[in-house]
C-alpha cells in the first residue's frame, strides 16, 4: 500500500512540476533548447503597453531575418539584444518569443509549405511615453531612471546610460565590451552599485521608529558638524540647521542628526532593518546585483556615522531603491516586479497574462505611513520643493552620494506621486549630478509631468 | 512535410501508450479468462504499432538504414521471447511478460534515437539475458535446496561488493563496475535470497540482529563506494522483509528512525552526499557544478510539456548520462509528460502484479523472495523518477529495463524470470488445491450416493 502511495506521489509531483514549476525552468537563459525553436519559428515582437513595437524581426525575400529595434538606444538595456548572447526582455521572454500559438490550421499549412510560424508577441509593461520622458530628462548624464507602479509591481520605464544601439550590436560588440570606462552594456538600473547617499536615511528612520516606537521624542541641535572619536561629519555646504525634530532633520537631510541617530541605534540594529529591506538579500528580479550593507556592532563609530548618511561601505542599485520606495507607497507590501503584461499569439489571442502578486511585506502598514509622512515633508519644505505645486502630490527623498575625495557626488531621488493613492514610483540617479535637488529632482519631475499630462486627461 | 508526420506521430504514440496503460489495470479487473487472453493479445498489438510508428519516425529523420535493421531485430527478439515463453510456460503471467516487452520497447526506442550502437548492444544483452531467463522458472521449481544456501548468499554479496569498493575505478563520482559488470545489480537478487532463506522459518530476536548486521555491512560498503541509490534500495528491501517476517511494526519504526539517522550522519560524513542535497535544494544556484545535471533534466522535462517535442525534436543529449540515469527525462522531453505518467503507471502495474503474486504464494521462502524483489523494483523506480524530476535528491540509479545498462537489464530480466517461476509454482499450488477440493467433493458425493442407496 505504501508503495502505491509512492507511485501516486511521483505522478502527482510530475503533474505539479509541469503545471507550476516548469515555466521557471524553461524560461531560464541557461536553457539552450529554446534556440532550436528558431529553426521553425520567426521570433515574435516585443511591444510597449501602448502597443508600440519595441523589437521586431523583419524577414527579407531570401529568408534572412534581422532583429529591428525602432527606438534604437532608448530601450537598449531593458529590452536588450538578441545577438552576441541575449539580454533584457529578449533573454527573459525568449521562450515566449520563440513559441507559436497561432491558429493550428495555419501552423499545419505553414509546415506543409515549409514556412516558419510567427512567434508570440510579448506585451511589456513598459510605456514609451514614460521611457522617452525619463530618457530625455536624464540627458547627457550617465545613470539610471526606474519608474514603477507600486500597487502592481509593473515596471513602466527603465533607462540606463551610457547606452548603445541594439540594431548594430553585432558589429560594435567587441568595441563595447572592451570599453571599460563606459561599460555601456551594463544595465545600471539593476546592476549598478552606488552609495545610496541620503536616500539611505529612509532605512535609518525606519530603524529609529522600530527601536523607539515613535518619531516624536527626537530633538537635536545641529551646529553644522559633529565630531566623534576624531571623525567629523558635516552637513551639506556646512549648513547649520539649528534645533530640529526628526521630520525637519529628514526634510533638510541633516547629516549631523542622522550620524547621531546611527550611533545611538548601533550597527546590528541598522543591519537588521537594512536586511529586512533586502540589503544582502536576493531581489525578485532575473538579473540584478545584490546590494551590500556591511556595518555591524564591531564597526568603528566613524564607519557607523558614515553608514547612517548613506556613505561608508553600503552599495545599492537604483532598482533596489525603487523597490523599497514601492513598498513604502504600497502600505509596506512589495509586489513582485514584472516587465511582461501579456503574451499574445500572432492572431491576437491571449496566451498568458501576468497577474499582480505579492512578493513580500517589507514593513508594517504603520511603518510605511510614518516613512510616507517624512517623505511628504521633504517635498513640502525640504530638499525636494521643486516637486511641489505641480497639480499632483509627491513624497520623496533626495540624496547626494559622494564618490571621490574632491566631494563630487551622484544626484539621487526616490519618491512617489499622488501620496493618498500612489500612482507612480520613480528612482533616479545621475552620476556626478551634484545634489539631489539640483539634478535628480527635475528629472523625476519630468517623468511625473509626462505621466499626468498623458494619463490624467 | 516530415515535421507534420513527426507531430502527428507524437499523438499516435501517446494514444497507444495511454490505451496500453489502461489495459494493464483493466485486465486485472476482468475475471473471464477468455476476455483476459484477448486483452493481453491486444496489448501486444499496441506494442507492435508503437514500435512501428516510433522507429518509422526516427528513420524518416535520420535516413539511417541501420534504424530499420535494428527495428527488425527488435521485432524478432520480441517475437522469440513471446512465442518461446508462451510455449514453454503455459501458466506464466503474460501481463508481466507484456510489461517487460513494453518497458524494453520504450528503452530501445529512446536508445535508438540517442545512440544506435548503444541500442544494439542493449538488444544483444537483453536477448542473452532472456535466453538464460527461459530456464530460470524450471530451475526454481527443481532446485528446492535454494533456501538452504543462506551464508553462501551473504558471503558472495559482501565479498563482491567489497571487491568493487577496493578495486573499481571511480566513474561519475561512484565506484560501480568490475570488468564492465556492476556486481551491485546482481547482489540485489542474492541479498533478497539471503534475507528470505534466513528469515522464512522463524524469526527470533537474535536472527533479526544478525540480519541487521549483514544488511548493514552491505549498505555501508555501498555508501563508501558512493553508490547511494543501491544502498537505499538494499536498506528499504531489508526493512520491508524484516517487517513482513516479524509482523512487528516496532522494527519498522525503529528501522526507519535508524535510516533517517544514518542519512543525516552520511550527510555530514560524506561530501558526495552533501553535493546531492545542495543540488536538490537549489540547482540553479549551483548550475555550473553539481546542479548542472538536474537542471538540464528539468529543462528537458519542462520543455517537453504534456505532449513532448516529438522523437528527434528535442535535445536530450545535452543531459549528462542521459542513456542511463536520465532516460526518464529524455522520454518526457520527446514523448511528453503524459507518456511519462503512463510509464510510471506501467511500472506501478508491474509492481502490483509482483505483490499480487507474493500475496498468494503460501511457501514463506518464496513469498519473501517475491516481496523483496518487488520492493527493490519499486524503490528503484521511485529513486530514479523522483531524482530526475527533483522530487527527491538524485541518487543515480537506472530505470529498470528502460535505461541503458547491461547488468541492470540482465538482472531485471532474471528477477522477472524468478518471479515468473514463483507465479508458475503458485499456479501449480492452486491447481493442487483445486484438485484436492474436487476430489473431496467427489468423495462426498460418492458417500452421499452410497448413503442414499442404503
Amino acid at each position: 500500500m505504501f508503495f502505491v502511495l509512492i507511485f501516486v506521489s511521483l505522478i502527482g509531483y510530475l503533474i505539479y512540476y509541469n503545471v507550476a514549476l516548469s515555466q521557471d525552468f524553461i524560461n531560464s537563459p541557461y536553457n539552450t533548447r529554446q534556440d532550436t525553436f528558431a529553426d521553425r519559428v520567426v521570433r515574435g515582437d516585443i511591444v510597449s503597453s501602448e502597443g508600440e513595437v519595441l523589437a521586431t524581426t523583419s524577414v527579407s525575400e531570401d529568408g534572412t531575418e534581422t532583429r529591428v529595434y525602432p527606438y534604437s538606444n532608448m530601450f537598449a538595456h531593458v529590452v536588450g539584444y538578441d545577438s552576441n548572447g541575449k539580454s533584457g526582455l529578449e533573454s527573459e521572454a525568449n521562450y515566449s518569443l520563440l513559441s507559436s500559438h497561432s491558429f493550428f490550421l495555419e501552423q499545419i499549412q505553414n509546415e506543409l509549405q515549409g514556412d516558419k510560424n510567427q512567434g508570440d508577441t510579448v506585451v511589456s509593461s513598459l510605456s514609451v511615453t514614460l521611457q522617452s520622458a525619463a530618457y530625455n530628462a536624464l540627458g547627457s548624464y550617465n545613470g539610471a531612471v526606474v519608474v514603477m507602479e507600486p500597487s502592481t509591481g509593473r515596471i513602466l520605464a527603465m533607462v540606463s546610460k551610457p547606452d548603445f544601439d541594439p540594431n548594430t550590436i553585432s558589429t560594435e560588440y567587441s568595441a563595447l565590451v572592451s570599453d571599460e570606462n563606459n561599460s555601456s552594456l551594463l544595465n545600471r538600473a539593476t546592476n549598478g552599485a552606488y552609495p545610496p547617499g541620503s536616500t539611505f536615511k529612509v532605512v535609518v528612520a525606519l530603524d529609529y521608529f522600530r527601536t523607539y516606537g515613535s518619531l516624536e521624542g527626537f530633538s537635536y541641535l545641529c551646529e553644522g558638524s559633529i565630531t566623534v572619536d576624531e571623525h567629523t561629519i558635516s552637513c551639506y555646504n556646512g549648513n547649520v540647521h539649528g534645533q530640529e525634530d526628526l521630520y525637519s532633520a529628514f526634510a533638510y537631510s541633516c547629516n549631523c542628526a542622522f550620524a547621531e541617530i546611527g550611533l545611538s541605534l548601533g550597527g546590528d540594529s541598522l543591519k537588521d532593518t537594512a536586511e529586512d529591506l533586502l540589503f544582502n538579500q536576493s531581489l525578485p528580479l532575473t538579473s540584478y546585483r545584490t546590494s551590500t550593507f556591511s556595518a555591524d556592532s564591531s564597526s568603528a563609530s566613524a564607519l557607523l556615522m558614515q553608514t547612517s548618511i548613506g556613505q561608508g561601505d553600503t552599495l545599492v542599485s537604483p532598482m533596489h531603491m525603487a523597490l523599497i520606495t514601492c513598498a513604502i507607497a504600497n502600505d509596506g507590501i512589495l509586489m513582485q516586479p514584472t516587465l511582461i503584461d501579456q503574451v499574445v499569439s500572432s492572431d491576437g489571442d491571449v496566451v498568458d497574462t501576468t497577474e499582480a502578486e505579492v512578493y513580500k511585506r517589507l514593513m508594517t502598514s504603520n511603518e510605511a505611513n510614518v516613512l510616507g509622512e517624512l517623505m511628504k515633508d521633504v517635498v513640502e519644505y525640504g530638499t525636494a520643493t521643486g516637486l511641489s505645486g505641480r497639480g499632483y502630490t509627491v513624497a520623496g527623498k533626495t540624496g547626494s552620494a559622494e564618490y571621490d575625495e574632491q566631494g563630487s557626488s551622484h544626484s539621487w531621488f526616490i519618491g512617489y506621486s499622488n501620496v493618498d493613492d500612489p500612482d507612480l514610483v520613480v528612482a533616479v540617479i545621475a552620476e556626478g549630478g551634484g545634489t539631489g535637488s539640483q539634478t535628480a529632482v527635475p528629472i523625476a519631475a519630468a517623468v511625473f509631468d509626462a505621466y499626468y499630462s498623458s494619463y490624467s486627461g | 512535410m516530415i515535421h507534420v508526420i513527426v507531430e502527428l506521430s507524437k499523438y499516435v504514440i501517446l494514444t497507444l501508450m495511454v490505451v496500453y496503460t489502461f489495459h494493464c489495470f483493466y485486465v486485472v479487473s476482468r475475471n473471464d479468462d477468455e476476455e483476459r487472453i484477448d486483452l493481453l493479445g491486444q496489448q501486444l498489438v499496441l506494442i507492435f504499432f508503437m514500435d512501428f510508428t516510433a522507429f518509422l519516425v526516427i528513420y524518416l529523420q535520420t535516413w539511417d538504414f541501420q534504424v530499420i535493421v535494428f527495428y527488425l531485430e527488435t521485432m524478432a527478439y520480441f517475437a522469440a521471447v513471446q512465442i518461446l515463453f508462451r510455449m514453454i510456460y503455459k501458466k506464466a503471467s503474460f501481463l508481466l511478460l507484456n510489461n517487460m516487452c513494453m518497458l524494453l520497447s520504450i528503452g530501445f526506442i529512446m536508445l535508438c534515437r540517442l545512440d544506435l550502437t548503444y541500442a544494439t548492444r542493449q538488444l544483444m544483452i537483453a536477448a542473452g539475458g532472456s535466453a538464460v531467463a527461459l530456464i530460470v522458472p524450471v530451475l526454481i521449481e527443481k532446485m528446492r535446496f535454494l533456501n538452504r544456501l543462506t551464508w553462501l548468499y551473504a558471503g558472495v554479496g559482501i565479498a563482491l561488493l567489497g571487491a568493487v569498493l577496493i578495486f573499481a575505478r571511480t566513474s561519475y563520482g561512484a565506484k560501480l563496475s568490475l570488468f564492465g559488470i556492476q556486481p551491485s545489480e546482481l547482489i540485489k537478487i542474492v541479498f533478497i535470497f539471503f534475507m528470505a532463506s534466513y528469515l522464512y522459518k522463524d524469526v527470533t530476536f537474535r536472527k533479526v540482529v544478525v540480519a541487521t548486521v549483514v544488511s548493514a555491512l552491505h549498505v555501508i560498503i555501498l555508501v563508501c563506494s558512493s553508490d547511494l541509490g543501491s544502498a537505499l534500495i538494499f536498506f528499504v528491501a531489508y526493512l520491508v522483509l524484516i517487517y513482513v517476517a516479524t509482523r512487528n511494526v516496532g522494527y519498522l519504526a525503529l528501522g526507519t528512525g535508524a535510516g533517517c539517522a544514518g542519512a543525516v550522519a552520511a550527510y555530514f560524513l560524506f561530501s558526495h552526499v552533501r553535493q546531492r542535497v545542495t543540488a536538490w535544494k537549489d540547482p540553479m544556484a549551483v548550475y555550473e557544478n553539481e546542479g548542472y545535471q538536474i537542471v538540464q533534466s528539468l529543462f528537458a522535462i519542462g520543455t517537453g510539456g504534456w505532449f513532448g517535442m516529438g522523437l528527434c525534436q528535442g535535445s536530450p543529449e545535452s543531459i549528462p548520462i542521459v542513456k542511463q540515469d536520465f532516460i526518464f527525462s529524455a522520454i518526457c522531453e520527446e514523448l511528453g509528460g503524459i507518456f511519462g505518467i503512463c510509464l510510471i503507471l506501467v511500472c506501478m502495474s508491474f509492481f502490483l502484479m509482483i505483490v499480487n503474486i507474493a500475496i498468494r504464494i503460501k511457501n514463506p521462502f518464496y513469498k519473501l523472495i517475491a516481496l523483496g524483489l518487488g520492493t527493490e523494483y519499486a524503490t528503484q523506480v521511485f529513486l530514479t523518477v523522483g531524482g530526475v524530476t527533483k522530487f527527491i535528491p538524485l541518487t543515480g540509479v537506472t530505470l529498470p529495463l528502460v535505461s541503458y545498462g547491461g547488468t541492470s537489464v540482465v538482472c531485471t530480466i532474471l528477477m522477472l524470470a524468478i518471479i515468473q517461476g514463483l507465479y508458475i509454482l503458485r499456479e501449480d499450488e492452486d491447481e493442487e488445491i483445486e484438485r484436492q477440493r474436487r476430489e473431496a467433493r467427489r468423495r462426498l458425493r460418492a458417500e452421499e450416493e452410497i448413503r442414499r442407496r442404503y
